[in-house]
């Protein structure tokens, strides 16, 4: 259950996901102060004999690392970005990642636009509001965002947005247009 | 980098102390579901357990001095999430901390709050 404290400080959650390499951590990086996360994960392996042991020693694990990334928006309301680790074997990690989140980008590259299939399923199906963000490092093309849409087959209401991660104003603009996006769906009458 | 030390591990080489060693190879604890922004504060209770507090706990009653976040912490101690929480959940039961959830709990967050992250980004 929320308290509510006025002078403790407010946190909301912003994930980042997308394909291996496509930009997560530069994004992150470009609008706010950057620092690794470590998650070191037991990967359950279902071998004879492996789980009958106790103790962490029977079990492989694995460290994770996650892009994190903080703003403050002014004196007791921070912004957390949280970079989903690419590999699709650290899924188990998304839920946990995704609740409560206030929205995700899906940052996608057009020479690999199924690689951000598996994450805009998710939120579609978690109903977490979301973005399609496309890194194009030589500037926004507005037609491209439409065939972006269309080969992803996404609702009209989804806002898609070209995007040059390695530059803060471009990346303000990804996480604005998130959180307008978000406000969006939470008051649809009024959109 | 060290240039003349004779240092024979640095940080690329990991920690001596394997972290679940910190935790006595716990893996389960009452710090197991702390969100990742859930905010942490000292309680300023005194420590009341017979085994001593670590150096890491310490530590994180410093942080927490002024509310910190879960992931802020564990970044902070550069120490994987998992012990992290294990640490947390033995202090939470020492009642020397208090963990107050996100406040984006809830499935509809906060429009006003919503409208003020708007205005903060586009002001950074």
């Amino acid at each position: 259950m929320a308290y509510e404290h006025s002078e403790e400080p407010v946190a909301l959650k912003i994930l980042v996901a997308g394909g291996f390499g496509v930009g997560k951590t530069t994004l992150v990086g470009a609008i706010s102060e950057i620092r690794p996360l470590r998650t070191e994960e037991v990967l359950s392996d279902r071998g004879i004999g492996v789980d009958d042991l106790d103790g962490v020693e029977a079990k492989t694990t694995t460290t994770v690392a996650m892009d994190f990334g903080r703003i403050t928006i002014r004196e007791g309301l921070v912004v957390y970005l949280f970079g989903t680790p690419g590999q699709e074997r650290f899924w188990f990690m998304w839920d946990e990642l995704s609740y409560g989140a206030l929205g995700a980008v899906v940052l996608a590259d057009t020479r690999r636009l199924t690689d951000c299939f598996p994450s805009i399923d998710y939120f579609e199906q978690r109903g977490t509001p979301f973005i399609v963000a496309v890194n194009c490092f030589d500037g926004a093309d507005r037609h491209e965002a439409e065939d972006v849409r269309i080969a992803l087959d996404l609702d009209p209401d989804i806002p898609v947005i070209m995007c040059d991660v390695r530059r803060r104003a471009s990346a303000k603009v990804v996480l604005v247009t998130l959180v307008e996006h978000a406000l969006r769906t939470l008051t649809p009458a009024a959109g | 980098m060290t240039i003349r030390g004779e240092q024979w591990l640095d940080e690329e080489a990991g920690p001596i102390v394997r972290p679940y060693a910190l935790i006595r190879g716990r893996t389960r604890s009452s710090g197991d579901d702390l969100d990742l922004i859930a905010m942490v504060s000292a309680t300023g209770s005194p420590y009341t357990g017979e085994a001593g507090l670590g150096p890491e706990e310490q530590r994180i009653l410093e942080l927490a001095d002024r509310p910190m976040s879960v992931a802020d912490i564990a970044s902070e101690l550069d120490l994987p999430l998992g012990v992290v929480r294990v640490l947390l959940g033995d202090l939470q039961d020492q009642g020397m901390i208090s963990v107050r959830a996100p406040a984006q709990r809830g499935p509809r967050p906060n429009e006003r709050l919503l409208k003020e992250v708007i205005n903060g980004l586009r002001a950074l």
